[in-house]
């Protein structure tokens, strides 16, 4: 039993620092998850992360497999996408959805294009999927510093997020800290599926944030034990992922993504909270 | 008489279209004013644009005796995210942001009022529900637990006995009647001719454009409803550029 879940993360390093880095991606993405799920945004999120793709790879035509370069890249296109697709859904006919969508077609092909113009295959397969098994310090800690960036921002902006998902009228009603907010939220978005981008790749950055929020969506019926449920999903999937790919061989970011995914539709089954028990175990009415 | 609320050839709307059209009146303080009209007339747009969720296109609405924070706003109950997780003490609390703020605590005095607001409305019981699982009334007594606690001498009601039954009505009412008490000004946006005649003294009949305004059974006269209807059926796509200058 030892052997099987704490050795390999005695005996090896790489395990380690894979484990930090999903818990630091868990604590950080998974409230943030949350709130876009409960904004509705929850597309939103899978197509900025796509959106980051071009700015990383202009990072990387740059100064190669560069920590630096490819998260200023990143971080610069994801806001480029964020504000530009708001802007194009506020001032034109188009709706959000539809202008996200145009901008992370065109992102993901021209990040692809770019990358195609220098780098391999294997580059590609690491831009895309991540390479959660070979994080460095210094990508630790970028990774652990956005998520207490996540975390504190969170707590500051509590309130008018809460109130500007609820009802936004009442929120400009009393106060000018509703488009601040807003843009704060899309900045921690945006810094989140940067950081997920270096653990899990462009195409799975958005995992770790959305199965865990919907998956508590089924257990939770206030917000705060909500965030907490998905915060441990996060953090459980990051442990068992890796054990899996670690004693199966299986690609280590694929799994931790599909061991969510395995909470999530053990959520949709089982949870009490609006899930599909309700018609599989009906019950009989209560007096009241 | 001072004024709570001046428009000046108000002209509010959307995309350059107006939807409250040249509008010049005065609210004076401690009024309890019914806005009626048809569908499109411009009644929600002229409560947002008072709070300043709208900005005129063009004439300007002036509360110079009123700051902003002292503006309570009812929204119609369908802008409210109702499936969103968060209980009906949290929703009420939200009254108290003008004193609170974005990080300030609340004092156990402050617990003692929220609480109070929420038995004043009947909802005693409910604080640790959340507001999806309460009907259409509840949610409006919630809503206007929330107005008590705002504690505002300019009060926006838009719509606010939509699909409520009479006894929700009757208790909603008396709050607002002893507002109206307490001299706080009172603008109900309303459907129900009946109710504002039974309910309201004063009356502002909208359709884009004021129609008519003063007592309530001076401007509800069958003669003004069908020249509000007439108005408000006129919107043109290509509307060339309005050169009034004033209403």
């Amino acid at each position: 039993m030892y052997d099987f879940l704490i050795g390999p993360f005695v005996e090896f390093e790489f395990m380690r620092r894979a484990l930090v880095g999903a818990f630091a991606l868990a604590l950080g993405g998974a409230p943030v998850g949350v709130f876009l799920m409960l904004r509705r945004m929850s597309l939103t999120g899978d197509a900025m992360a796509h959106a980051i793709l071009p700015g990383a790879a202009v990072g990387f035509l740059v100064s190669g497999l560069d920590l630096f370069a490819m998260t200023v890249g990143g971080i610069v296109a994801g806001f480029t996408v964020a504000l530009g697709a708001g802007l194009v859904a506020r001032s034109t006919e188009l709706k959000e959805d539809a202008s996200l969508a145009a901008f992370y077609l065109v992102s993901l092909a021209l990040g692809v294009l770019i990358l195609s113009l220098k780098g391999s295959n294997i580059d590609l397969l690491h831009i895309l999927f991540g390479s959660v098994l070979a994080l460095d310090d210094a990508t630790l800690v970028l990774i652990a510093g956005i998520a207490t960036i996540s975390l504190l921002t969170l707590a500051v902006l509590w309130r008018p997020l809460v109130l500007e998902c609820v009802d936004p009228n009442f929120l400009r009603s009393v106060s000018g800290a509703g488009g601040p907010t807003h843009l704060a939220f899309l900045a921690l978005m945006v810094l989140n599926l940067v950081g997920a981008f270096h653990g899990l790749g462009t195409l799975l950055a958005v995992g770790l944030m959305m199965l865990p929020a919907a998956a508590a969506r089924f257990w939770a019926r206030d917000l705060t034990s909500m965030i907490v449920i998905a915060v441990v999903v996060a953090v459980v999937s990051g442990v068992v992922g890796l054990l899996v790919s670690y004693h199966s061989g299986a690609a280590a970011g694929p799994a931790i993504i599909l061991v969510a995914g395995v909470f999530y539709a053990a959520s949709l089954v089982l949870g009490p909270v609006g899930g599909l028990r309700r018609y599989l175990v009906p019950g009989r009415h209560l007096e009241a | 008489m001072t004024a709570a609320l001046q428009f000046r050839n108000l002209t509010l709307g959307y995309d350059r279209h107006p939807a409250v059209h040249h509008l010049t009146g005065t609210v004076a303080n401690g009024t309890l004013l019914a806005v009626i009209g048809p569908n499109g007339a411009g009644k929600s747009t002229l409560l947002k644009g008072i709070v300043g969720v709208l900005r005129p296109l063009d004439g300007a609405i002036e509360h110079t005796q009123i700051q902003k924070e002292d503006i309570a706003y009812l929204p119609q109950i369908a802008e409210i995210d109702r499936t969103f997780p968060i209980t009906v003490y949290d929703l009420v609390a939200m009254g108290l942001w003008r004193r609170a703020g974005l990080f300030g605590g609340i004092s156990r005095g402050q617990r003692d009022e929220i609480e109070k607001a929420i038995s004043a409305v009947g909802l005693e019981g409910f604080e640790g529900r959340t507001i999806g699982t309460l009907s259409g009334g509840q949610m409006q007594r919630a809503l206007f637990a929330r107005l008590l606690l705002q504690d505002a001498q300019l009060i926006l009601l838009d719509e606010p006995f939509t699909s409520l039954d009479a006894k929700t009505i009757s208790d909603l009412l008396d709050l607002i009647h002893r507002w109206h008490g307490e001299r706080r000004t009172i603008l109900i946006v309303l459907h129900d001719l009946d109710l504002a005649r039974a309910q309201f003294p004063e009356t502002l009949l909208l359709a884009r454009e004021a129609v008519a305004w003063g007592r309530t059974q001076d401007v509800l006269t069958a003669e003004n409803l069908l020249k509000a209807r007439r108005m408000c059926e006129a919107f043109d796509r290509h509307a060339e550029v309005c050169e009034t200058d004033a209403a």
